[in-house]
């Protein structure tokens, strides 16, 4: 027999796997997942985004997707993260590389600028 | 970890329309692809737009795909799933916006619509009641066992205006209030799951889409009422119901939120389920009460009515499934939220179930109020093939017809008893100019005639009577004396009759001699049907300027009737012609009408 605060346990821990099908979050990240993006590597890096959105509790407002080929496809894998107007590109993205995305951007607001398509362009 | 679900209507539409293979087919391309880690699938209930089922919706991105079929599952895969690419040519475009879209609430379809009801229906999985409680299922249950008195409920329900949802409107905590007001050592909640009328199927998709909502209530009003037992009358026709309410009560019951001391807070309540075999008859109160005790469903005289001595001669309250779906919302988000939706009388939203000559046949929620014409041109998607608006027949066999003329009238409750008709549980049948209000008539009066349990002489002999008055004018034989004896014997089968099958039966006969007495009388003084529908009113003609000879009207006709040489035009013999129609459809020049 359930308690009322098992009962309310239930309902946080679902809440937050059912998130996935409320109106998209105020952050939306998405990753580039056309042939030239699976190739180079995007599968993981978006396996690790929506882990590590799921792990630190955003999922209330990041949502994960995917997209095709962004047109740029040298530097993949893509990951693009937008918020309200602003777009912040991030390029030759890794398992690794995600996960500061994750802890610095999308929790601490601050865009991991050496990733950014800014940054690699001028190297 | 998941990142996307797939949601597959499970409903009886869409399983119909080969859901089920749908989420076969998928699970076996995921696990191909190496997906199925990451991909979910989930099997919901009704999303309301049937007639485009099978229905398939992928979040995160809440794609909304349309007549989705096997072939169609490894692109899908492929393209959406891995690649996140949406698959164009299979979003639902919408015919009234004209444009592609590929979310479901952008819908036109889903625009004024608001969902009470239908909340979790297409949304949750019904048969994982951990779904139910993320979305605060059970917190209504909750909040009444721990912080309100019966009382308390039964203030709420009077305040919210709620009213019965099964047909005749009446209100839900008076009715609650006069079963608590029995003393008895037992006492029962029953829920009237006996959907019956022809084209309505809101309760079924409820119990579908969303069983636990009608436990939780039916627990509510055990513990408002002071009863320890629940009974679920469904249909046996409705299997799929059946099957996610047994999963349901048996998750419920593991949880403990059915059974002792539910919550830890000493209340006990449990439910069981009672499959009817079928009969309309059945669905009247007292009726389905004697069933459940097992013994044949005959009603009963009231007074005393049901919560006084109620089933097994307890006192005792039965409420329709959608009534109860609407009951842990108004415990949660309060009696004024539900009062602000609605008229002045009839508070909330109220469910339909369009059929008939419409476009997106389904199932739509709608606040209290909202217009026929809103209904039918903006949810339903208007009449196909250019068509007239004509009637919609509120109410299945209780109820009657709205003519074009009230068109604008706002739906609730009050406004469709004046003008004749009835909201009833919420079937609405489109008719456009090809139907024959005559035959309408015919059609329900013969549903009612068969379901007639024949315990009282004015339903059992009285309908048959009034069929045998409709079919002779539907066979062009009848004068206008029949006329005047149908309709004396519709008032008469109305005032005499022992229960609410026989009191409303002539109301569909009523309402449509009240609209269209001119298509009565054209069957009865001119012998002739105006929509074209009563066969033996008709003739068929070839027109001999138009007639080419091309023979093919002659090699369709199962009768062998028609007659002609080649490149000579053809003619019809009347006395052998069934009427069937198949030379028109088969006559490529456009020679051959009807009359």
């Amino acid at each position: 027999m359930k308690s009322i605060e098992e009962l309310a346990k239930i309902r946080e821990q679902m809440k937050s796997k059912m998130a996935l099908r409320e109106s998209e979050g105020t952050i939306r990240v998405v990753v580039g997942m056309a042939t030239c993006g699976i190739a180079a590597g995007a599968r993981p890096v978006l396996n690790t985004l929506v882990e590590e959105v799921n792990k630190e509790n955003l999922t209330d407002k990041v949502s994960v997707t995917q997209t095709g080929c962004i047109g740029i496809c040298q530097y993949e894998p893509v990951v693009e993260v937008f918020e309200g107007d602003n777009k912040v590109t991030y390029v030759k993205m890794t398992s690794d590389k995600a996960k500061r995305v994750v802890a610095e951007h999308l929790i601490g607001g601050k865009v991991v600028e050496e990733y950014t398509i800014g940054a690699n362009q001028a190297v | 970890m998941i990142r996307s679900h797939v949601m597959i209507c499970g409903g009886t539409g869409c399983t119909a329309s080969g859901s089920k293979q749908l989420q076969e087919t998928l699970a076996q391309e995921l696990e191909k692809k190496g997906l199925q880690d990451e991909i979910k699938i989930v099997q919901t209930g009704c999303f309301g737009l049937c007639a485009l089922g099978p229905i398939m919706i992928i979040y995160p991105e809440g794609v909304f795909y349309s007549r989705v079929t096997v072939d169609d599952i490894p692109e899908i895969v492929e393209e959406h799933l891995l690649k996140g690419r949406i698959v164009q040519r299979l979003v639902h475009t919408d015919e009234q916006a004209d444009q592609v879209v590929t979310s479901l609430a952008e819908t036109s379809f889903y625009k004024i619509q608001h969902r009470v009801a239908l909340r979790n229906c297409g949304v949750i999985n019904p048969e994982d009641i951990d779904e139910y409680i993320a979305m605060d299922g059970y917190a209504a249950l909750q909040k009444v066992l721990t912080e309100m008195t019966p009382d308390d409920v039964i203030q709420t329900l009077l305040a919210s205006g709620l009213r019965g949802r099964g047909g005749a409107g009446f209100p839900t905590g008076q009715k609650w209030k006069f079963a608590r007001a029995y003393d008895d050592d037992q006492k029962y909640v029953c829920c009237n799951a006996d959907e019956g009328d022809p084209g309505a199927f809101m309760d079924r998709s409820v119990l579908e889409g969303d069983p636990h909502a009608v436990l939780e209530a039916m627990a509510i009003a055990g513990y408002t009422i002071g009863a320890s037992q629940g009974y679920i009358y469904v249909r046996a026709e409705y299997p799929i119901a059946v099957k996610r309410l047994q999963i349901a009560i048996q998750q419920a019951r593991d949880y403990g939120l059915l059974g002792d001391n539910i919550l830890g807070t000493g209340f006990k309540f449990d439910i069981d389920l009672r499959l009817g075999a079928g009969a309309f008859v059945c669905g009247e109160e007292t009726a389905l009460m004697t069933s459940i005790e097992g013994k044949r469903g005959e009603p009963r005289p009231r007074p005393p009515f049901p919560a006084e001595k109620g089933l097994f001669q307890k006192p005792s309250i039965l409420n329709n499934v959608e009534t109860y779906a609407n009951i842990p919302q108004i415990i949660l988000k309060g009696a004024d939220w539900f009062a602000s939706m609605g008229t002045e009388k009839s508070k909330g939203t109220k469910v339909f179930a369009l059929g008939g000559k419409i476009k997106h046949t389904g199932l739509v929620e709608v606040p209290m109020g909202t217009t026929l014409r809103q209904i039918v041109e903006e949810v339903g998607g208007g009449i196909p093939g250019g068509k007239k608006f004509k009637a919609a027949q509120t109410g299945g066999p209780s109820g009657g017809c709205i003519p074009a003329e009230y068109f604008d009238i706002p739906m609730d409750y009050d406004n469709l008893l004046a003008i004749g008709s009835m909201m009833g549980s919420g079937g609405l049948i489109v008719m456009d100019e090809d139907n024959c209000m005559v035959d309408i008539a015919k059609f329900f009066l013969s549903f009612t005639v068969d379901e007639s349990c024949g315990k009282c002489t004015p339903c059992r002999i009285g309908t048959r009577r009034m069929l045998e008055i409709l079919e002779k004018i539907t066979d062009g034989k009848a004068t206008m004396e029949d006329l005047d004896n149908l309709e004396e014997l519709c008032y008469y089968v109305k005032a005499n009759s022992l229960c609410g099958l026989g009191q409303t039966a002539p109301n569909p006969v009523l309402s449509t001699l009240r609209f269209f007495r001119d298509e009565y009388e054209a069957h009865i003084k001119e012998k002739r049907c105006p929509a074209g529908v009563c066969k033996h009113l008709l003739s068929f003609e070839i027109d001999p300027v138009k007639c080419k000879g091309c023979t093919a009207c002659a090699r369709k006709c199962p009768v062998n009737c028609i007659s002609g040489a080649v490149k000579q035009p053809h003619v019809i013999d009347k006395e052998k012609c069934i009427k069937c129609g198949t030379c028109i459809e088969t006559c490529k020049f456009g020679a051959i009408s009807k009359k």
